[in-house]
Order: C-alpha cells, then structure tokens, then sequence
C-alpha cells in the first residue's frame, strides 16, 4: 500500500529502528503504515544514515571502527559502550544530551554561520557533518539542505559530539554514486587547534587531561599570538575562538578568503607560524635567524610578560634539577655554562625567577657589563621555546580535517565547547564553562520563577527553528538559552555572525539584490 | 593535430575565426613565434608534425624529467643536479639563449629548439593527464625543469620573459618603502639595503613558499616581495597554471580514445615514467627463509636502519607510539615480510599500558588498514600502501612535540643523533666525524650508507672478493626495507660460511 517507500528500501527500513533505540521521542515507531507519508524525507535521511553504518569504511583511517557498526550489534554494542563509560566520572548521559540539543542547542545560529546567510544554500547543504554517536559508532558524510532538517536530525541520532568538515562540490551523501576522486573538498575554514597536552613537558602544575587556571595561561598567550598574526599579517578578520571542552581550544578563521584557501596555502600558513621544531630528541628546539622576522619580534613582545609571570613564577618551571639541565643545554656558552651549574648545584631548590637572574648575572660579570649577543639570543630563543603556541599544525593544513563543532558537550567534562571573545581572553575561565547539567538545571530554576513564561515552551520544542516564529506573536516568546548562563556565549556567537554575514552580503550584493530584503528581515540581530 | 579542449580558452581561433563559418571553414591558427627561450606553455601547438617527431620529442623530454625526478629522488643538491642535468639537456633538449646567435629569436635553429620544447611539453601533458598521481609527479618535474632554466637564463631575457607573462604586481611607493624599512630589512633574509631592491606587493597566497619560511614581509595579507624574489613568484604562477591545464586535459582525454595513433603512443610513455620512482617494488623487501614474527622482531631489530631502530627503541621505553611512528614502523615491518596477524600481536603486546579493548578500538583499525585490510576499495585493492622511502620520509613534516617518526640524520639534532648512533654500538670515532659532516651538508643518505658500511665491512669486502655480489647489489641504499634485506642477507652469507 504505502507507495512512498519503494519496495527496496522496506526491509533496511525495518533495520531503522533497531539502529535508533535511543530517540524514541523524536521519532515514533513508523512502521505504522498511515504515518509513512509525512515522514518521507526523513526515512530518506535515514535510510542513508544506515548505508552508512553498514558500509562508510573508508577514508576514516584516523578513527578506529572496532565497533563494526552492523545493526544488530549496535543494540549489543551499546551496553558495553555504557559500561567502559561509567568509569569515567563525568559522561553525559543520553537524556541529557537529548534535553541540550533540544532546549539549548542553537542550531539556527550554527545553520547561519555555515551557510553565510539565511536562504539555504550548497554552503550549507553540502557541509559534511561527521556524528559521533552515543555507542561510539562513527558516520562520516552527513549533510542537511536547511536547519530544521539538520536539528531533526541531530535530535533524532543525539550524537555524543559532532564535528564539522569541509564544503564539498557535491552533496557529500551522493559520494557513492560518483567515481572515485570526483568529490573534492571547495572550502573549509582555515582552523588551528591548541591543546595543552603539547605543553607537558613544560607545565609543571598539571598533566594530560587535567587543566588549571596556572597552565590555562599558556592557552591565552597561544591566542594572543595566534590572533594577533592572523589580523595583522594575514589580514584576517573573523575569527572565531572556541573552548574545546576541556583543554585546548580552536580557532576557526571564517574571511571568505580563509575558506577557500587550498591546502598548500594552508601549510603555508602552519609552516609561518609554526616556531618549535624536533620532537623531544631534536634538542634546541627554536633556532631562530637573526635579526627576527617581524611576527616573531612581535611575538616575542607579546610573550615576554607571561615568560616572566608563568614560567618563572607560576609554574616554576627551572626549579626542578631535570629542568634547569634542559634550560643549561639551551645555552650555547660553555663557560657560562659551567659557572652556572656550579651555582645551582650548591642550592638546589633556587627558584625559576632567581636562576633566569643568574643567567643574567653571571653573563654580565664575564664580559664588560653587557649581555653578549649570543647570549641575549639563545634567551630569546628560550623565551619562544617555552611560551610560543605550540600548535597541531596538521589539523590547519588539510582542507578535509574535522573538528568538533562549537557549543557541542565535550563527553568527558559535560562543559559546552564555548566561543572565547579573544579581546577578552584573560577573562575566559575554562573551569567556570557551564556543563550541561548545570544548564539544564538553570531552566529550571528559571522557570520555577517566572512560572507564566514557560509555561507554553513544551508545546514548542526548542530554541525554535523556524525563522520568523517568535515574531509571529505580539511579544517575543523567550528562548531556554536566555535563561541560563549561555546567553552570553550564545549572544557573541551571534554578534560574530552579525559581522560575517555583513562582510559575505557585501561580497555577494550584485548578484542577489532581491533576496537581501528577505535577509534583512528575518535577521533579528 | 594534437586536440586540445577547443570550447575552452582558445586564443587562437577566436581571432580568425568566425564562428558561425567555424564548421566549414578551415582553422588558420596563429603561428607562434617563440620569441623568448621560456615558455609558460599558455597555448598549445597547432603546425603538423610528424609520428615519428611526436614520438621521437616525447621520449626526450621525458628522459630529461625521468632524471630530474631521480636527482630530486636521491636528494640531490641544486648544484649536483645541475651537473648531472646539464649534459643531458644539451642532447636530448637544447635550448638556446637569443644571444647565442646573431640572428637572435629569428635563427631558424632557435625555433626549431623552442619548438621542440613547446611541442614535447604538451605530448607528455596528454601522457600524463590521465591520474592524479601522474598529474603531480608531472607537474613538479616540469616545474623543476622550468626552475633550472629560469635559473640559467640571461638576466635581460629573462627581465623580458617576466614582462610578457604580465603579472599584476603593485609596485611599493618609495615613502611606504621608507616607513616600512625596518620591517622590510628584518623579515626578508639576505637583504642588506631595503633602497637597492624594488619592491612588489602581492597578495601573500601567490608567494606560499616564502609565506611557509618566514621570509617576507606580511601586512594584512599583502606580502611584500623584493624584486629578486621574482622567482619564487614566477615558479608559483608557472606550477598553478600547468595544475590547472593539466587537470583541464585531463578532462579532454576521453575524447583521444578514438585515435588509434597516439593513444598508443601515450600509455607507453605514460607506463615509462612510472618506472622512475617505483625504486621498491612490492616485497623486495622480504627475506625468504627469515623467521619473521612478533617475537623476533626485537632479535632483528639490529639490522633495523637507525629511523626504525629509534621508533624500536623508543617503543620499548615508552610502550606506546604515536600515530606517525606507528605508521612509519607498521609500514615497515609490513615490509619486511611480517604477517598482518603477527603485527597486530606484535603491537599488542609492545603497548603495555592499555587494555585489550582500548587497543582494539583506537590502534588495531590503523594496523589493519596499512596492510589494506579494511578501508576503501582501492586501499583493499592496493593491500594497504607501500613501505615508506627515504625520500618520503626526509620530505615528509618535521615531527612535532613528543613524535618520533622521520629520520634520525635529518630530524634530530647532531647531539642526539650521536648520542643515538653511539648507543647502537656505533663508536668509531672517524666514522661519527663523517657523519657529522654529512649532516652538516644535509647528505642524510650519505650518512645511513656510511653507517652501514662501516656496520658491514667485513661482509661486504667478503661478499665483493668472492664475487657473490655485485655492484648494482651494493649501491647506495635509498629504502629503509632495502637497508634491512641487505644487512641480514650480509650477516647470513657470513655464517655458513664459518660453520663449513
């Protein structure tokens, strides 16, 4: 009877709804025959969804696939996935995440973002979205043509995190019926990504995972320089910067002219910023020309207080006898050298600040007053070596690299990948980023409060969707995030849009003069 | 007769032609005059030539990429390639200069020459359009090429040559110059006055290579460039555009299948190329009758060359590798003739630290994919990819903080390298003053076949005196899996000798 669904499709349909045991409320049992209609498109994006589980194999090489997604074992999979969780404190559970996509998550203001505008367009559509999901399967190529279908979706899989890939010349759900090597990536943003276990060999307060307010710094100095070169050097001007949940943060660079850079521009851009060289065996790991370039020179400006404040101070990072060694290979003067181990050998426990003085001191005393130069350059060297941003510069270089996508949970800490305002970086406090209980908690509250506004907000799921909704009545019904301490973070995503979007329009005005009307009013920023 | 995709940019046609006649008339084309010793190779040939020159050209023009590709192969220096090159390029594909006659660009040899040059060019883009492999390789050896004679080329021709490309180059004002000088001085190495040079503006994404080395000047995305770097820009420009025509043609080729002259013709020169870098071929590295599995790795590992014994080594301390190090080494031990099965339990059992469900989740799918067990259809097909050269691991990226991969002699620093080297059992102090110095001169290879030789004296001099091997078994290593199959195969012939 039900001629919507050709027969082909009847039995991996029936698949369906043993792969999505976790969204029942979202999408009823549709094997009732009179429903199908209506769910057409739906049962078209899953139908692919489940192509994928059974056969997306390839190119995911830098992700395991142990749990061999095939659909039964997807309900078996699922309590083993649960159980290897429960030992880490802090997992999310799939009810909450579901509450967040669907009370907080702004998903129009995502949708705005990648599509540089408000009519739907490929920039959009052909997006690939890669789904990590609660049983740690892995779908590649997932795309959504507007932003109700993509928040169906994502509330319909509550998928642990997401991550964003590039803009692909086609619909990137298509790519089976293309032969190989016909899909090509067009356009990403360029995106760097800072993590602080680069840093483990230098911060002294924490490790691995585990982050503090002290080795916090390193992250701010990183954006400072980071920012700072990619405005000034390269022109930049929307950049996005991005808490990563627990430890590092991104910087997605969204200038039109960032997103279609190929990837040998984008090396091009890592290799420049790009200082420390060598793994742990490499020795002096910053060798740099004189006289420096004027990126470092500025960097070096910027860095200079906090070599002063957090490796010397904070961290104490010399004071340990391993450290101070490593610190006494950096220099090159031998005489210098070996006064100075002398010195530090007789009192073991001199801090940091006291042994950069005696670097000072005791070159000084040796000849005439002044520092030699090549002493000044090996500390200048070492400066660098210790606060210059270490990043992971093969996630800038390729086009096609994924990185999780903003306001996503991160599954270990519950905290909300939030934007960072990178004027206002030293006030960013990674340990103070609501977590997604917390959040749940605050509506709530809030609603307890003010029991009239919330009262209708079941009715209508969400922070709403639909553009134009909360015009349609006289006052402008209050959206869940409004009420919690992610408005701020969700009101400079929308500021940084704003801007954006002013600068795509400007580009694009000849070309779509009528629908800048539309654009306009439906923007109620 | 060479059909290029005529609905594309066609300068020639679109003068003389009209478009409506286009069908019936016949095509006059514009004859090219080659008034300069370079070519961009912006519009292809139109005169007739003969099979047999179609032929004849292409071979020769690919003898001369074949070598550029091998020089740049066993990382030769600019200066050595230019050795080696030169002789060859006088014979198979002279090029003269204006000035090398008293006809200048009117002598008929000159044209003949230019001729060549530009018809070969575009026969071998037909050759090598057809994959994105050969695409690449074409595009750099061709670049290379372009590179070696820009270099040589006569300073005003070559002033002229630039001229005729017309570049949009903003050129600095003098006051902008001054105010930015010391800028300017400090960002661009090698520079002693900034007023000596003049100065262009350009957007920073045409000049990546000085971009990538830090060594130009940025102001909001405009790189300032002095004139000498003109190079560097004009390679740039030269590599974008062949990129662009390339994969245009390649567009085009389906529409040659009906020639049964050239398609010939082409896939032969096309397989010809393909010969120059595939050095190693599948399981030359595999050693018949050698016991290879998990457990005796650690027993062969002093056959490894030093990039894997470092990866060993460091495996062993750590218990753990990073993705890089993983690979390179999985890579290798594929190569050298372990079974998938024996991998995976070799890796098992060298990450200490974990679970057997975190290693099966985040390490086994990589091990099984390098051997091309999983993955997509052509990694399946091509049963993973092949063992990394020398030459991939030399250019790949340097390794990061805490990584492991690449080459000792190229990645670390000489201290460390030494230090290495010396706690492999390599002591002998003129052989560590050689390889100093090797790497002083950036000759990495050099250096890993000294230390082989010195490793392997006695069984080379043996193998050599009693004529078992010979040379082309002794020249120099270029493959870390070579360097394993030759050290075992020297240490076994030597044994059964002494125990007869």
């Amino acid at each position: 009877m039900p001629h919507s669904v050709s027969p082909g499709e009847s039995p991996s349909h029936s698949d369906n709804d043993e792969v999505i045991p976790d969204a029942p409320q979202t999408n009823p049992p549709s094997n009732v025959s009179e429903n199908k209609e209506p769910e057409n498109t739906e049962n078209e994006a899953s139908n692919d969804n489940l192509a994928d589980l059974l056969f997306d194999e390839d190119d995911d090489d830098e992700f395991p696939a142990s749990s061999a997604p095939g659909t039964k074992d997807s309900d078996t999979a699922m309590p083993d996935a649960v159980d290897s969780a429960a030992s880490q404190p802090a997992k999310v559970d799939t009810d909450t995440m579901l509450a967040f996509y669907q009370r907080l998550f702004p998903f129009r203001y995502l949708f705005q973002w990648l599509n540089h505008g408000i009519i739907p367009s490929p920039d959009f559509g052909n997006r690939e979205f890669a789904l990590t999901l609660q049983n740690d399967a892995y779908l590649r190529y997932q795309s959504y043509p507007t932003a109700d279908l993509f928040r169906k979706d994502i509330l319909r899989m509550n998928p642990s995190r997401f991550e964003i890939g590039p803009v692909y010349n086609t619909n990137p759900r298509d790519r089976k019926t293309l032969r190989g090597g016909q899909m090509k990536p067009i356009s990403k943003e360029l995106v760097f990504d800072i993590d602080l276990t680069d840093y483990d060999d230098i911060r002294s307060c924490c490790e691995k995972a585990n982050i503090c307010a002290k080795c916090w710094q390193f992250v701010i100095m990183a954006m400072k320089v980071v920012d700072t070169a990619l405005r000034d050097d390269f022109g930049f001007e929307h950049i996005m910067w991005v808490y990563s949940g627990r430890r590092g943060v991104h910087a997605w660079v969204c200038d039109p002219r960032a997103r279609s850079l190929p990837d040998d521009r984008r090396r091009a851009i890592a290799g420049y910023l790009d200082v420390l060289r060598g793994g742990a065996q490499s020795g002096k790991r910053v060798n740099m020309k004189r006289p420096l370039h004027p990126h470092l020179s500025r960097s070096l400006d910027i860095l200079k207080p906090y070599f002063a404040q957090t490796i010397l101070v904070d961290q104490d990072t010399f004071v340990s006898s391993e450290q101070a060694q490593r610190l006494l290979t950096l220099l090159s003067d031998k005489s210098l050298n070996e006064a100075l181990r002398k010195k530090w050998e007789s009192s073991p426990d001199r801090p940091s600040a006291s042994k950069w003085a005696d670097i000072d001191a005791l070159a000084n005393t040796g000849k005439g007053g002044t520092l030699n130069p090549a002493t000044r350059r090996d500390a200048q060297d070492i400066i660098l070596e210790y606060t210059y941003p270490r990043l992971d510069s093969e996630v800038s270089k390729k086009m096609i690299h994924l990185l999780k996508s903003p306001f996503v949970i991160h599954p270990g800490t519950g905290r909300v990948c939030v934007p960072i305002d990178a004027r206002k970086a030293e006030e960013f406090d990674p340990l103070s980023v609501p977590t997604v209980t917390q959040l749940l908690a605050e509506i709530d509250a809030y609603d307890a409060e003010n029991p009239s506004t919330g009262a209708g907000t079941d009715a209508v799921e969400g922070e709403g969707s639909v553009p134009n909704e909360s015009d349609a009545r006289g006052s402008r019904r209050m959206q869940d995030y409004e009420k919690t301490s992610l408005k701020p973070y969700i009101d400079y995503f929308r500021s940084f849009i704003a801007g954006l979007l002013k600068e795509d329009r400007g580009g694009k005005r000849e070309r779509s003069e009528d629908t800048t009307e539309v654009k306009t009013e439906s923007m109620e920023f | 007769m060479i059909r290029q995709d005529f609905h594309k940019i066609d300068p020639k046609r679109r003068a003389t032609l009209d478009h409506k006649k286009k069908q019936f008339a016949t095509p006059i084309f514009k004859q090219q005059d080659y008034s300069h010793r370079l070519n961009f190779y912006e519009v292809p040939p139109t005169a007739e030539i003969t099979l047999e020159q179609f032929e004849q050209w292409a071979i020769d023009r690919l003898r001369i990429l074949a070598e550029i590709e091998a020089c740049s192969y066993r990382n030769k220096s600019p200066a050595e390639t230019e050795v080696h090159i030169t002789p060859l390029l006088q014979k198979y594909l002279p090029l003269s200069s204006n000035t090398s006659s008293s006809l200048g660009a009117a002598d008929q040899r000159l044209k003949n020459e230019r001729q060549k040059d530009h018809y070969s060019h575009f026969i071998l883009r037909l050759a090598f359009s057809a994959t994105e492999d050969l695409r690449r390789r074409f595009a750099r050896a061709e670049t290379m090429l372009f590179r070696f004679r820009f270099q040589k080329d006569d300073s005003r021709e070559r002033r002229a040559f630039i001229e005729s490309l017309n570049l949009d180059w903003e050129p600095v004002s003098d006051e902008e110059r001054r105010e930015l000088s010391e800028h300017l001085v400090n960002a661009t190495p090698g520079l002693r006055r900034v007023d000596e040079e003049s100065w262009y503006k350009v957007d920073w994404e045409r000049v990546p290579e000085l971009v990538e080395k830090r060594s130009v000047f940025l102001y909001r995305g405009k790189a300032y460039v002095p004139g000498r770097e003109q190079l560097s820009m004009i390679i740039a420009e030269f590599t974008a555009r062949l990129e662009r025509a390339l994969e245009l043609t390649s567009r085009a080729l389906p529409r040659l299948d009906e020639d049964d002259r050239l398609t010939p013709i082409l896939n032969h020169l096309s397989k010809n190329f393909g010969s120059a870098e595939s050095v190693y071929s599948e399981g030359e590295g595999f050693v018949d009758g050698a016991p290879i599995t998990a457990s005796s790795i650690d027993h062969l590992s002093q056959h490894f060359p030093l990039c894997m014994r470092s990866l060993h080594m460091s495996l062993r301390k750590n218990n753990h590798l990073k993705h890089y190090g993983r690979l390179q080494y999985t890579l290798f031990l594929k190569g050298i003739g372990l079974s998938l099965e024996e991998c995976i339990l070799f890796w098992r059992q060298s990450f200490k630290g974990f679970t057997d469900d975190e290693f099966n989740s985040r390490y086994k799918y990589n091990v099984r994919h390098a051997y091309g067990d999983v993955g997509g259809d052509s990694n399946r097909r091509g049963r993973g990819y092949p063992p990394y050269s020398c030459q991939k691991i030399l250019s790949d990226s340097n390794p990061g903080v805490g990584q492991t991969h690449g080459c000792p002699y190229r990645h670390f620093s000489v201290d460390n390298l030494i230090g290495l080297l010396q706690s492999t059992g390599v002591n002998d102090r003129d052989l560590l003053r050689g390889v100093r110095e090797d790497v002083e001169k950036t000759r990495y290879h050099i250096a890993c076949n000294r230390v082989f030789e010195w490793a392997h004296k006695g069984d080379i001099k043996r193998v050599k005196e009693d004529g078992s091997w010979n040379q082309t078994d002794l020249d120099t290593i270029v493959h870390p899996n070579t360097y394993f199959k030759r050290s075992y195969l020297l240490k076994q012939a030597g044994k059964p000798q002494r125990n007869a």
